[in-house]
């Protein structure tokens, strides 16, 4: 790739519905824009294709902007941010990629929340998206019998998928009380179209049990899950399964705008145009706080048109994406997580998965800074994307500050890209 | 999309579909067990977008590969842990 080829006025980090909108809507404005993915397809999660090739609501929006001239590179990944205006990436062939910007778009999304639980680290114990996204991928679950539990929307969607793909979902177990269920099925109907798709859910779950206040206490399984354990009223009850779908919530995705210096507090800090604090850079989309994806698309439209120069376009968006903040606050208030489950994980469940690292180790040390220096939690190749949300959850410490590179990266990239390492 | 590609995990040879990711494969071939932590526990996938680094195996000779963000290849050889 020469020079030219690698300077943007505008650089998208992240392609799913945040990213494409602000990507299109740059674009339009005749901005030389830049949208990269570390999958191998864009679309995000929550538009990730199935092998099946059904075409998706992410298909319009990738026509949109390869029409307009968008440059799109797959599977790559940023891992560190040298100087200002740069960020170094590595390729999916594990080939280093310098990228120039004048103003950078972060739509990096969301990842699940993990509580740990014992036997959570069992093979074919995973997250609930997670499994889906594997099943999107040809991942056989045709006869197996699987148990979705957790909490959030997120919940009867993955069932439903399941479903669809043969599964035989035994039942969805959901934390959250009936009654905040309740009051978040009441904000739908300031949202008719997301009241259809609760509708559609509903219907097709018919004949899988959705349990609310319940959740999984313990799984069980020789060299894999075979059972799970679930609490309900009181009481516990065990039911068999091959695989163990589980998530709660969701957590923003910031490490790259925590490492570029944006303010960061239950998400990427953002004014009305989607600026962070930082100049030139935008975010939109999950990072700024989980909202679902109508709320991904009002910001990522508003981040492109901002970041393209057009501020007046922007600012016509603002009453829409109001009506969807609304709904990302009911969504919340809804789904709270459970004291209940801060209990679940005994001193010897292991809490960080790369460096097999328990909970009783970690609550010994005084704060983050030290349970990494005397255990190595956090410190794998995950760099703490699994067990960091989870300690917060369980003992309330604020992830540690963030450093390159932000994921495992080859000797070759690293050198590359200069001084980020230091 | 009718296309099929066959591969080999631990030398077994395995059939899926074109665009199949490698934990399919691994799956596909009758595999829980992806690999070994470092105190040796058996571990298999968890986030499925490349995040957790869970599912790591060796491809093609080629150590710590994210098996749910790689395609699979015809002829290809995956090795998990034992």
């Amino acid at each position: 790739m020469s020079e030219g080829d690698r300077s943007f006025d505008v650089l998208v980090i992240g392609a799913g519905p945040a990213g494409l909108a602000a990507a299109c809507r740059a674009a339009a404005a005749r901005a030389i824009v830049c949208l990269v993915d570390d999958n191998p397809r864009p679309g995000g999660q929550i538009w990730r294709a199935s092998l099946d090739r059904v075409p998706g609501p992410a298909v319009p929006w990738i026509a949109t902007a390869a029409r307009l001239g968008v440059r799109m590179i797959e599977g790559a990944r940023v891992f560190a941010a040298p100087e200002p205006g740069r960020l170094a990436l590595e390729t999916g062939a594990g080939e280093p990629l310098d990228l120039r910007y004048r103003s950078l778009v972060l739509a990096t999304g969301a990842r699940e929340r993990f509580v740990p639980f014992p036997g959570w680290t069992l093979p074919n114990a995973m997250g609930a998206g997670g499994l889906q996204s594997l099943v999107k991928s040809g991942f056989p679950v045709r006869g197996k019998k699987v148990v979705v539990a957790g909490s959030g929307p997120l919940l009867p969607a993955v069932a439903r998928y399941l479903r669809h793909a043969g599964a035989d979902v035994r039942l969805i177990a959901e934390q959250a009380p009936l009654a905040a269920l309740a009051r978040f099925a009441r904000s739908l109907l300031h949202h008719p179209h997301k009241l259809a798709e609760a509708a559609i859910f509903g219907g097709s779950l018919a004949g899988v049990r959705y349990l609310t206040s319940s959740w999984p206490v313990s799984a069980q399984g020789d060299g894999r899950v075979q059972s799970v354990t679930l609490a309900r009223g009181g009481k516990t009850f065990t039911e068999s399964c091959d695989y163990l779908a589980c998530g709660f919530g969701l957590v923003p995705n910031t490490e790259l705008a925590s490492l570029l210096g944006c303010r960061v507090s239950e998400g990427v800090a953002v004014d009305d145009y989607q600026r962070t604090t930082v100049e030139g850079v935008y975010a939109a989309g999950e990072i700024t706080g989980i909202g679902g994806v109508d709320l991904a698309l009002v910001e990522g439209e508003i981040a492109g048109h901002a970041a393209a120069g057009q501020t007046e376009r922007a600012s016509r968006l603002f009453q829409a994406r109001d009506r969807q903040r609304h709904f990302a606050r009911s969504l919340a208030r809804s789904f709270t997580l459970r004291e209940e489950l801060k209990h679940l994980a005994p001193d010897d469940t292991l809490v960080c998965r790369c460096e097999d690292v328990s909970l009783g180790r970690v609550r010994a040390a005084t704060g983050w800074r030290e349970a990494k220096l005397q255990t190595r939690c956090g410190m794998g190749p995950c760099q703490s994307r699994v067990c960091g949300p989870a300690v917060e959850f369980l003992l309330g410490w604020k992830p540690d500050s963030v450093r390159p590179p932000l994921f495992p990266v080859s000797v070759n990239s690293l050198s590359q890209a200069g001084d980020s390492g230091s | 999309m009718n296309d099929a590609v066959t591969l080999r995990v631990n030398g077994k040879p395995v059939t899926v579909p074109a665009g199949a990711m490698v934990s399919t494969a691994i799956a596909a071939a009758g595999f829980d067990l992806f690999r070994r932590s470092v105190t040796g526990q058996p571990r298999g996938p968890l986030c499925g977008m490349g995040i957790c680094f869970e599912c790591r195996v060796t491809v093609g000779g080629r150590q710590h590969v994210r098996s749910c963000q790689t395609a699979c290849a015809s002829g290809m050889e995956v090795q998990t842990d034992e």
